[in-house]
């Protein structure tokens, strides 16, 4: 294959991590960015996301598409509803202290994993994908003095993946839509701002906190839902993701989260290139080092906002 | 009428609030006065119930607001106008507003009303709350805590670093409010601001009262002044 279909292929790849890394990671910084906690425990969501997705797919009939669609909406919904559990019981108790949650959310982490871990095991399991064809891509080659189409061989991405992108983009724009058009994200916001004033206005904050510790948990979860066709579901998986969440959420600004996609991008496609032209490690050295020179040369991230 | 009943009121170990009581009746203008420190701005914030009490009691026509949850304090009719503003900076005029309006769902019909007091506000619906002059985020701010059609009103100093024009213009607001039947509570600084609006005058002194005088007695006797806050 020539370098043009070959930097192609790296870039497709690179583009279904930047997708689940984009819905990952925006769960995080929304969680950040509303209620100023850092959920360590953000990554066995997205664990739990996937193990969800194998226990209903193989408890569900009626074929892979049934299956996942069941997956893909029950899933979120209960890893949701126990982060909404995990607010109310624990972070609520801990009048969302920056330090206290963050040990707390350390031990939700052991809690999650080692769970699972008991009961699912410690087998990786896959999820058959709800349909998986495989779409060879063209590409323009200059030959005997015009341009010419051809399908270079291995150029080609399964219809699977290209849904991964789709539907990441979908709920993505859901997202912003949701926190810049409704009621509910005018509430969010103004929490965000300002709590205390917020509930000077009658604005029940503490509901509104577990309600965005719940979608952040389900954007987790839905993530993990997503990965689990092309990744297998693992008690371990976890805290690989939770690392480049972290990695995105820093270099695109904590609570920003045009930010976190556009590093998502950013991260997602050089992963995937820098793995397929070099190695995998070569690309987790590089978005180390570049979290490392975010952090002295613009610490609030490319498009955080000012200090509060 | 709001009333409250020797609060006592801590930040984590140091007690600001000692057995604190002020009554303010609707229609009328209560002004709180004391030095820095001595907790006009904590008493605000007991009666919202953003700071919890350690005893005593808030009660607004009956309704005890201690035992609310703090988001439900507002929804009893209470405007808070606070210190320093605390607008939400990100959010536009428009934005800002609809959330006073959500407090307690007033009709529409009441950002009409509030807009024709400041139709500056009007011009400016889609700006960025932060990206107005300081004299139109107190109005604002003011709005803001209309829009709830209060019953009672919290202003913690409503004029500082204001120009006069914009001084004059939040006092009509107070007297027109206090001929609406609203309760006013008042934190001011500036003593002819207090002297031209006030019914009666509430000194406190490290979280306790000190004396309360009405209007009259403040006039006929400006050395108390001197005495309580050393001006």
């Amino acid at each position: 294959m020539d370098f043009g279909p070959y930097l192609m292929l790296a870039t497709l790849e690179g583009a279904v991590l930047a997708a689940v890394l984009a819905l990952m990671a925006s769960g995080l910084s929304l969680v950040f960015g509303v209620m100023r906690v850092v959920n360590v425990a953000h990554g066995e969501l997205y664990m739990l996301g996937a193990v969800f997705a194998w226990w209903v797919t193989s408890f569900v009939g009626g074929g892979p598409a049934v299956a996942f669609v069941a997956a893909l909406i029950i899933a979120p919904l209960i890893v949701g509803a126990l982060a909404v559990l995990a607010d109310i019981t624990i972070l609520k108790r801990l009048e969302y202290d920056p330090e206290r949650t963050i040990v707390a959310t350390i031990g939700l982490l052991y809690i999650m994993q080692q769970v699972t871990l008991m009961t699912y095991g410690a087998d990786a399991r896959p999820v058959v994908p709800p349909f998986n064809t495989r779409l060879a891509i063209p590409w323009l080659e200059w030959a005997d003095g015009g341009l010419q189409v051809f399908w270079p061989w291995g150029l080609s991405i399964t219809s699977y993946k290209l849904f991964v992108i789709v539907a990441a983009v979908v709920v993505l724009l859901g997202i912003r839509l949701m926190m810049t058009r409704s009621r509910i994200g005018l509430l969010m916001r103004a929490s965000q701002l300002d709590s205390e004033t917020a509930q000077a206005f009658g604005i029940p904050v503490e509901r509104i906190y577990a309600l965005v510790f719940g979608i952040g948990a389900a954007l987790a979860a839905l993530a993990g839902v997503l990965i689990v066709p092309i990744q297998q579901a693992h008690y371990l998986m976890g805290g690989d993701a939770l690392l480049l969440s972290f990695i995105v959420v820093i270099i695109g600004g904590l609570g920003s989260l045009g930010g976190t996609i556009v590093a998502a991008l950013l991260i997602g496609l050089s992963d995937g290139i820098i793995s397929v032209f070099f190695s995998p490690t070569l690309a987790k050295i590089i978005a180390t080092i570049l979290v490392a020179l975010v952090l002295v040369f613009r610490p609030q991230g490319l498009f955080g906002g000012r200090a509060r | 009428m709001l009333s409250v009943e020797s609060i006592n009121v801590a930040y984590g170990p140091s007690q600001v609030l000692r057995e604190l009581s002020l009554r303010v009746n609707s229609g009328e203008v209560v002004c709180l006065l004391g030095r820095n420190g001595a907790g006009k701005t904590t008493a605000m914030k007991a009666i919202m119930g953003i700071l919890p009490l350690s005893s005593g009691k808030i009660t607004l026509d009956g309704v005890d607001l201690g035992k609310l949850p703090g988001h439900e304090v507002a929804r009893q009719g209470i405007g808070y106008i606070p210190q320093g503003r605390r607008l939400f900076s990100e959010l536009t005029v428009a934005q800002n507003l609809e959330i006073g309006m959500l407090t307690r769902k007033s009709p529409p019909l009441v950002l009409d009303r509030i807009l024709d007091i400041f139709p500056r506000l009007r011009e400016r619906m889609d700006q960025p709350a932060q990206t107005l002059s300081g004299g139109e985020q107190q109005m604002l701010a003011t709005a803001r805590a209309l829009c709830l059609e209060p019953k009672v009103l919290l202003l913690d100093e409503p004029t500082e670093g204001l120009q006069p024009s914009m001084i004059e213009a939040i006092r009509e607001v107070i007297v027109q409010m206090r001929r609406q039947g609203v309760a006013v509570l008042l934190v001011e600084q500036r003593i002819e601001a207090v002297m031209a609006v006030a019914d009666r005058v509430v000194f406190i002194e490290n979280g306790r009262n000190l004396e309360t005088l009405d209007a009259e007695g403040l006039k006929k006797d400006p050395n108390v002044l001197r005495r309580h806050l050393g001006v």
